[in-house]
């Protein structure tokens, strides 16, 4: 075995004296789809942001391509090619597409950027049709995908997005998730999703981990969690498929 | 008709003096959410450091006008933004994460000292400057009333203006400008993406104490005088144009700064010299009331 992209080990983070995360241990491997899923105010998204030290994580180590990243300040966590489309999804609301797309390029060379722009374009055409539209006029979907473009455009080694299907459109919602397929097969792009469609992420995803208040209770293949009945009681069964 | 005429340049160039602090005020703001209080002070020191470079250049034979003002506008501006950045460093950065009042009173106190230090090693009284640029144009010689474009005030607002174009295109066109306006819309997803928060910060703090220094060049050629108390009025009346033309918007602190001169000056003229600031915050208060986020700022948006 070779060692973990992404190794979380015990880690513990804190909002204020709320302890949001008790002791998480989680490894996305290089190539592979991983989602973490779990109901709201399970940890989630606050474990995404762990990653990049905002909160910080109180205890426990986090390390990236075998580097200790616990105390990196964040914005040089992004230079290290970990990239984040958010939770609500965070875009600049009062920059153009464009302008949102080069703002995820901040990272990356410069010689890159036509062809990142032509590959995002690519994966999502209406971003190509909309770059001087503002990105707070976008529809929710549009967001999202602008969300993940913009992550993209740093050519990370790990993209970490955060209910890429929260609040769209369910034709929107499949658009999206073929497209993290298919920068996973095609550009073997490491993703390590947080969903609450547990159904969908799980037969997206190779491995998952279900978290319930802060610690993960469950971990396996996503065949496998898809057919545990605790999974299912309690995210699948009654909820969307 | 002419008395008129007069007052409108007499307060375009007020304008532009406060305009020129108001941004700093509102470019603060707009990113952190502070109101650097101390900024009038910044603009003071400016002042003072323009003038004592002004001395010092003569003492050491540098005579042609031309010469001296651009040596001065550099060194003023190095030498000040200098002084913006360190006020961040030292009094607003390591309360980044207390709660929001912490550095508002960190800033009042960092206004008391700039003023105090100034007070003591320069002296509380007003410190002159011989009139460097002579001259101007009359542009209506009536019998009654001639209407003077003096020299001086055509520097004042051509410098603003070449700034304001130069400063526009700086937030809008460059990557700096592209990070800052980032930091402002969303300070998290800034940092997310790689941006560096707090060198933005400190090039907004550096950048608006530069401009800062321009004004105090200007106010100390147009008025000729500089006293450690001059911060406060202009800070003032900067802060109250920022607020007046939308606080976070940088064109409205320029609109904002020209809307608060030509008040001032106006009422001057046709009223009393005694209630300008009278007349400059009523304004202020009754747009307030009508249009709560100034004339060019826009509501406050809820985050989804």
């Amino acid at each position: 075995m070779t060692e973990p992209l992404l190794a979380i080990r015990g880690v513990k983070a804190f909002y204020g004296n709320i302890m949001a995360l008790k002791g998480v241990d989680l490894d996305v491997n290089d190539g592979e789809i991983v989602t973490l899923i779990g109901a709201n105010g399970a940890g989630k998204s606050t474990l995404m942001m762990t990653v990049f030290g905002n909160p910080r994580a109180r205890e426990g180590s986090i390390t990236f391509q075998g580097g200790d990243i616990t105390n990196v300040p964040t914005h040089e966590i992004a230079h290290l090619r970990i990239a984040q489309a958010p939770e609500g999804r965070r875009i600049f609301p009062r920059m153009t597409v464009l302008e949102n797309l080069q703002m995820g390029a901040t990272v990356s060379e410069p010689g890159h950027f036509e062809a990142d722009m032509k590959r995002v374009c690519t994966l999502f055409p209406v971003l190509g049709e909309r770059l001087h539209q503002r990105g707070g006029t976008l529809s929710g979907g549009e967001q999202q995908m602008l969300a993940i473009s913009r992550a993209l455009m740093s050519r990370p080694r790990l993209l970490l997005l955060d209910e890429p299907s929260l609040g769209i459109a369910p034709m929107l919602a499949k658009q999206i998730f073929r497209a993290i397929r298919e920068l996973n097969e095609r550009d073997k792009l490491t993703v390590f999703l947080v969903e609450q469609n547990a159904f969908h992420a799980l037969k997206l995803a190779h491995r998952g981990y279900v978290i319930v208040n802060g610690l993960i209770t469950l971990s396996g293949s996503g065949r496998e969690l898809l057919e545990s009945p605790e999974v299912r009681a309690a995210y699948l069964e009654g909820g969307r498929h | 008709m002419e008395y008129f005429l007069q007052q409108l340049i007499n307060g375009i160039t007020l304008g532009s003096i406060y305009g020129l602090i108001a941004i700093g005020y509102t470019m603060v703001y707009g990113i952190i959410g502070m109101i650097n209080f101390a900024h009038g002070d910044v603009f003071m020191v400016g002042g003072f450091i323009a003038l004592i470079a002004f001395l010092a250049l003569v003492a050491i034979g540098v005579t042609a006008i031309p010469v001296a003002l651009f040596l001065v506008l550099l060194i003023a501006m190095a030498l000040t933004a200098l002084y913006g950045w360190a006020i961040e460093r030292i009094a607003y950065r390591p309360l980044r994460q207390s709660f929001r009042l912490a550095p508002l009173i960190s800033a009042i106190g960092m206004s008391i000292i700039l003023q105090n230090y100034i007070q003591i090693v320069q002296g509380a009284g007003a410190k002159p400057l011989p009139r460097l640029i002579e001259g101007g144009h009359t542009l209506i010689d009536s019998e009654a009333f001639a209407v003077r474009l003096s020299n001086i005030q055509i520097i004042v607002v051509l410098t603003t203006f070449v700034l304001m174009v130069a400063f526009s295109w700086l937030v809008a066109k460059t990557r700096l400008g592209r990070d800052m306006r980032a930091c402002e819309q969303d300070l998290k997803m800034a940092s997310l993406v790689g941006v560096n928060v707090d060198r933005t910060i400190s090039l907004t703090f550096l950048i608006g104490a530069a401009l800062a220094a321009v004004a105090g060049i200007m106010y100390l050629l147009y008025y000729g005088v500089v006293d450690f108390y001059i911060g406060f009025v202009a800070g003032v009346k900067a802060f109250t144009a920022a607020v007046l033309g939308g606080i976070g918007s940088l064109p409205g602190a320029m609109l904002g700064g020209i809307l608060i001169g030509l008040i001032e000056t106006f009422w001057s003229a046709y009223f009393t010299i005694e209630y300008k600031d009278v007349a400059a915050f009523s304004i202020l208060i009754v747009v307030l009331i009508f249009l709560p986020t100034g004339i060019l700022g826009r509501p406050e948006v809820e985050k989804v």
